[in-house]
């Protein structure tokens, strides 16, 4: 069965695939877990009928089985439904759940059915499902029969040869990392990794065969037999379905017909030879028990030519801090947040090859039991264009079309850290100066 | 008549309303009420009466309405009949697969009748969207009417689809198969012949290696599953199959890549070339590196399974173990998963990166993560011997921090530790006795109880530490009161002389003054022990005892399923009503109704079960054998069971005393000390907090007191049922 909830346990949408179920099961779902503020796993099982559940935003998404369940696919279909709603609807809250419940009445049923996953490809769907109510009456037969024959096809993913025509032939090739970092205090790297994918925008018309080229040694398989010293290692990659994966695996060619708009490409993961492109040297001393100092510098270490912007530094400070000074800020501007306990430091702009530091003060109030702080790392958000922490580069993309018209493609990449890249914080202990 | 006003009367008027656009809205309005759980069955007639509407998404709405309310107005659906025969000949092939995906839940007797006919055709449907939709409608029809699905000969046609030229249809029908094969062969009666089961043959491999790579992500992962319970017929096939499957490791849905890897893993057995082998296992560590940066959830089944997988292969992931070092904002299911496969990916190389990851995680807030860290730490110590060293230094400084549960989980860890090094770490008891008045949880004061009792020699004021908790005896939770127990007495045999006097004391209260019928039984039995043979008692209460490891499960050919994730077997939360009891007993009845007692054991065993079921860090040890926890308590029982069964005298503690007269005669996994130790550590040290004290003092008075034995697991079966209720 498969559940929408709202926060406070009302059913939003409910479908029940199987005989198994009946819709009071929603009742338990309600009580044991959104009325539960104890609930510390995605899946409970109560006697034998097992919830899973993914939350996003203000919903609960929630598919019910009584059977040992595929747990991996039952999640991946969660998070796809989530995507699928996304991209119908803009964003998925209870507002756009609730305006649109027919469609989404239409979609469960056209990707699920008796249980099992069917067709998943937004692309596809978005020509028979339609949020404009379009009367299909008009729709002739033959319309629908296309339109069956590239929901079963091999490629699902694409329109038939001769729907699609652009009058420019484009393409856009987006290569977005992800960098996460854990820096122990000392300054030393724990974990360094890029998770890393390649967006693209086709608009191709006819049924282009493309070809596409990165710098890439994979360590699997190739050694140090391909690439020159500039190759990057990628600890692996997956291919969006369109990508064959019998070519790639026999010659790390990666040759695709590529749906029509945006797609994800290919997800990659890399951690060797990181080029971190920002260093954070902390100093957090706690001077007795009312005050703690904090010096922190960051230094960005890519080329002059870039900058990064949206440098966004959150300095956890203790859970009894009364108020923080700011002392000093290089550059941008810092802000002590109350309700977080975080100095919030933002700088909108910072060349390569440049070093800035904050000094701030946080005052405690004296607590009769010592509380311990857990003393959250310090986190780093930020983004550098033209940049790729693993040093990956777009050789070629080549695109074959039977009228053999000319292509433009372009290639743009981003570097970002978005709440993984930290930095530990260790303090040092200074006795209260009245104690000296 | 319903009466003529409410809000169902004003739907009723819109629904016969002559604008098309005010009916289709009214429709919307009544799919509204009936999703948020009002009533709106009444207006069925006025519903259906709109089902005869070109307008597609109007149609989808009825039958929505009509999938709610058919089985509660049966006599009434009949009526739609006529409509959904004509929609499944309609000219285009969307509203004739719409009709037979509604036919086939519609679960209305009548209407299932009619349904053979337009099945029938539409399996034989010029459009693949339509056959790929009426496979399904096969395993549907199964689940409702199996003996209709066999007489139409439904199954013959759907193993002839397996060599349909549409992929998709394929891996419907394949997943329809399964379907019915999974059902089939839940029968009690299901014999090997049975035509609903879907046995995998050589040429039926071929069509799915064939199909695996054309179609959807869904679809692969049902033709992977396929493969997986594929049996090999030779090594070279094996290596065929893990060939065709390799590449399947780069698709970017996780449960494809998960699905894959069980295929694998499964043939990987009968690949002999240890080249190949090691390719594939060289190529099956990146994309389980890579799940790791999904969403939480499939992150969490993806570790649970790693965490499988490495009992089986512990060389997999060998070098990878800082991607598992746990990030500050990772959900704490995430995290205590990580935990537990760093703990089996230490090694030599790793344990002093690791040991600093655990301390740093020792200091979070949250205490569960904080406990289990600490228990990490201690699971390590227990598996690398050159580190347990540093381990136990790391655990000292822990103890420093005085912050009562880290001290508290510290001492429990020691306890794990001394119990594999005997005689290694005495150095330190004085420190864990110093924090001895911080200890308020019975788990932790037991831990120590035991450790002071096993160091009883050696720690001069051992009597007077053990007095403390005699003095407060009868205050105290039973698991500290049988540790207690079990402490002196084992200071008695050990210095016989200074302790005469606090043994009587604690004896006398134990017998006289206790509630606790499992307290009392065991001060009788050391009492008679002592009286009668202090020899055997030494035997008994001083025994050796087996050493302890990390525990390990098998459950290979569940990678991904709901098992894996619960490192269970199916049958212990997969039941008709009643969780894994159905199974298990069936399973007796085939042996013999005499045994009653055994019976009883497994049924206990099944309820311990359901309890467990919600505690994940629960892994008990099954290597291959039935089923789960049930399978090891019972086993470790068996010796005294059947020496009581075989016994002939009627009072069963004779019995039990005359058993540990020759302890050498019981195997070791077995050995009675486990029983009567309270701690019977070989147990203990995986099931965590619930298990290690909990499971032996419910088991050892059941040997003792049969009789008591239903009544308590009837006080288990409740909460089974209760959502039966619903």
């Amino acid at each position: 069965a498969f559940f929408i909830f709202n926060q406070k346990g009302e059913v939003l949408i409910s479908r029940l695939y199987r005989t198994d179920f009946k819709r009071s099961i929603a009742d338990v779902f309600r009580i044991q877990v959104v009325s539960n503020p104890d609930v510390r796993s995605p899946i409970i099982t109560l006697g034998s009928t097992s919830f899973f559940h993914v939350r996003v935003n203000n919903l609960y998404v929630v598919a019910v089985t009584k059977t040992n369940a595929n747990a991996a696919l039952v999640f991946e279909f969660c998070y796809r439904f989530i995507n699928i709603c996304k991209s119908y609807f803009g964003k998925v809250d209870e507002e756009s759940i609730k305006n649109n419940f027919v469609v989404v009445y239409e979609l469960v049923d056209e990707i699920n059915d008796f249980g099992y996953p069917q067709n998943s490809e937004i692309d596809t769907l978005k020509t028979y499902i339609t949020t404009e109510s379009v009367v299909s009456a008009t729709q002739a037969p033959e319309t629908s029969s296309r339109i069956t024959a590239q929901a079963t096809g091999a490629t699902s993913w694409r329109r038939s040869g001769d729907d699609v025509k652009y009058k420019k032939n484009e393409a856009f090739v987006d290569v977005v990392e992800v960098v996460n970092w854990m820096g122990s205090a000392k300054g030393t790297t724990l974990r360094a990794d890029v998770d890393g994918h390649i967006q693209m925008r086709a608009y191709l018309s006819g049924t282009p065969e493309c070809k596409f080229g990165l710098n890439d040694k994979l360590v699997i398989d190739r050694g140090a037999a391909a690439g020159g010293s500039d190759a990057v290692e990628l600890d692996d990659c997956q291919f969006h379905q369109c990508v064959r994966l019998n070519d790639f695996d026999a010659d790390r060619s990666i040759s695709f017909i590529p749906p029509d708009g945006e797609f994800e490409l290919m997800k990659y993961r890399a951690t060797s030879n990181i080029k971190l492109p920002i260093k954070v040297i902390p100093t957090v001393t706690e001077i007795g028990t009312s005050k703690v100092s904090y010096d922190i510098t960051i230094k960005t270490t890519f080329s002059p030519k870039l900058s990064a912007t949206n440098i966004v530094v959150r300095i956890p400070t203790p859970l009894n801090t009364t108020d923080v000074d700011v002392g000093s800020v290089g550059t941008g501007k810092a802000k002590y947040v109350p309700g977080e306990n975080v100095v919030v430091w933002k700088i909108p702009r910072l060349q390569g090859g440049q070093e800035c530091s904050i000094s701030a003060m946080a005052q405690l109030t004296s607590t009769t039991t010592r509380q311990v702080w857990a003393r959250p790392p310090i986190d780093i958000d930020f983004q550098v264009l033209m940049f790729t922490a693993s040093g990956l580069i777009v050789r070629f993309l080549k695109v074959f079309e039977k009228s053999n018209y000319h292509s433009i493609k372009w290639v743009r990449y981003l570097t970002k850290a978005n709440g993984g890249y930290q930095v530990r914080v260790s303090q040092t202990f200074l006795p209260h100066p009245a104690m000296k | 008549m319903a009466p003529r006003k409410g809000e169902n009367y004003e739907l009723s008027v819109d629904l016969h309303s002559e604008y098309r656009e005010k009916r289709k809205d009214a429709i919307k309005r009544v799919i509204a009420s009936m999703t948020v759980g009002k009533d709106v069955s009444g207006l069925f007639p006025d519903v259906l009466m709109n089902m005869q509407t070109d307008d597609l998404e109007q149609k989808k709405l009825v039958y929505l309405y009509l999938m709610n309310y058919a089985k509660t107005q049966p006599e009434l659906v009949i009526l739609a009949v006529n409509t959904f025969v004509k929609d499944s000949d309609d000219p285009n092939p969307l509203v004739r697969a719409l009709a037979i995906r509604t036919m086939g839940v519609l679960r209305a007797e009548k209407i299932i009748d009619y349904l053979c006919d337009p099945l029938q055709k539409c399996l034989r449907d010029e459009n693949p969207y339509v056959r790929k939709t009426a496979a399904l409608c096969v395993a549907k029809l199964y689940d409702l009417r199996p003996e209709l699905v066999i007489d139409n000969g439904f199954l013959e046609q759907l193993h002839e689809m397996i060599s349909d030229s549409n992929p998709m249809v394929v891996a419907n029908t394949v997943a329809a198969l399964t379907d019915i094969h999974i059902a089939a062969s839940s029968q009690p009666s299901s014999s090997p012949n049975d035509p609903a089961l879907f046995p995998i043959s050589a040429s039926v491999l071929s069509k799915l290696l064939i199909a695996l790579n054309e179609c959807s992500e869904w679809g692969r992962v049902a033709i992977l599953n396929a493969l997986a319970r594929y049996v090999a017929q030779d090594d070279k096939e094996s290596e065929h199959i893990c060939e065709r499957v390799v590449p399947q490791f780069q698709h970017v849905n996780g449960s494809v890549v998960l699905a894959a890897v069980k295929v694998i893993m499964i043939h990987m057995r009968g690949v002999r070339r240890e080249d190949l082998i090691k390719q594939l296992v060289r190529k099956m560590a990146p994309p389980l590196v890579t799940l790791l940066s999904s969403p939480p959830e499939v992150q969490w089944v993806a570790l649970r399974n790693i965490n499988l997988l490495l009992q089986k292969r512990p060389d997999i992931l060998s070098n990878e173990m800082r991607v598992f070092f746990c990030k500050y904002n990772d959900p704490l299911y995430v995290k205590v998963e990580k935990l537990d496969i760093m703990v089996r990916l230490a090694g030599d190389n790793n344990v002093d990166a690791l040991l600093s990851e655990l301390k740093e995680y020792a200091s979070e807030v949250d205490v569960d993560f904080v406990r289990k860290s600490i228990k990490a730490i201690g699971q390590t110590a227990v598996k690398i011997d050159s580190a347990a060293e540093r381990c136990v230094h790391v655990l000292l400084e822990l103890i420093d921090t005085r912050v009562s549960y880290v001290v508290q989980e510290a001492v429990v860890v020691m306890r794990d530790i001394f119990r594999k090094y005997p005689s290694t770490y005495e150095g330190i008891i004085p420190t864990l006795c110093a924090n001895l008045d911080e200890l308020d949880e019975p788990e932790a004061k037991a831990s120590l109880i035991w450790i002071i009792g096993e160091y009883a020699n050696k720690i001069d004021n051992a009597d007077e530490l053990l007095g403390i908790f005699v003095d407060t005896f009868t205050e105290e939770s039973y698991p500290v009161q049988l540790q207690t127990l079990t402490a002196v007495v084992k200071l008695f045999l050990k210095k016989p002389d200074s302790s005469q006097g606090i043994v009587q004391r604690v004896l006398n209260t134990a017998t006289k003054d206790c509630d606790s019928p499992d307290v009392r039984d065991r001060a009788y039995i050391y009492w008679r022990l002592l009286s009668t043979d202090p020899g055997a008692a030494k035997a008994v209460v001083l025994a050796q005892r087996p050493p302890i490891s990390i525990p390990r499960t098998t459950l290979l050919g569940e990678v991904s399923s709901l098992a894996s994730v619960y490192h269970k077997p199916e049958e212990t939360f997969v039941g008709k009503g009643r969780v894994g009891a159905d199974s298990l007993q069936r399973k007796t009845d085939a042996s013999d109704d005499r045994f009653s007692t055994q019976k009883a054991f497994q049924t206990v065993a099944a309820g311990q079960q359901a309890e467990n079921l919600l505690d994940f860090d629960d892994t008990p040890a099954v290597e291959g054998r039935p089923s789960g926890l049930a399978a090891t308590e019972v086993l470790s029982h068996t010796p005294a069971a059947a020496s009581l069964l075989a016994g002939t005298s009627s009072n069963p503690l004779d019995d039990l005393v005359s058993i540990f007269g020759a302890p050498t005669a019981a195997p070791p996994s077995a050995s009675p000390h486990d029983i009567f130790n309270g701690l019977a550590m070989n147990n203990g040290f995986s099931s965590g907090a619930t298990g290690s004290l909990g499971s032996p003092v419910t088991q050892s008075p059941l040997v003792a007191n049969i009789a008591n034995v239903s009544p308590r697991s009837n006080q288990q079966q409740p909460q089974e049922d209760l959502l039966g209720l619903f």
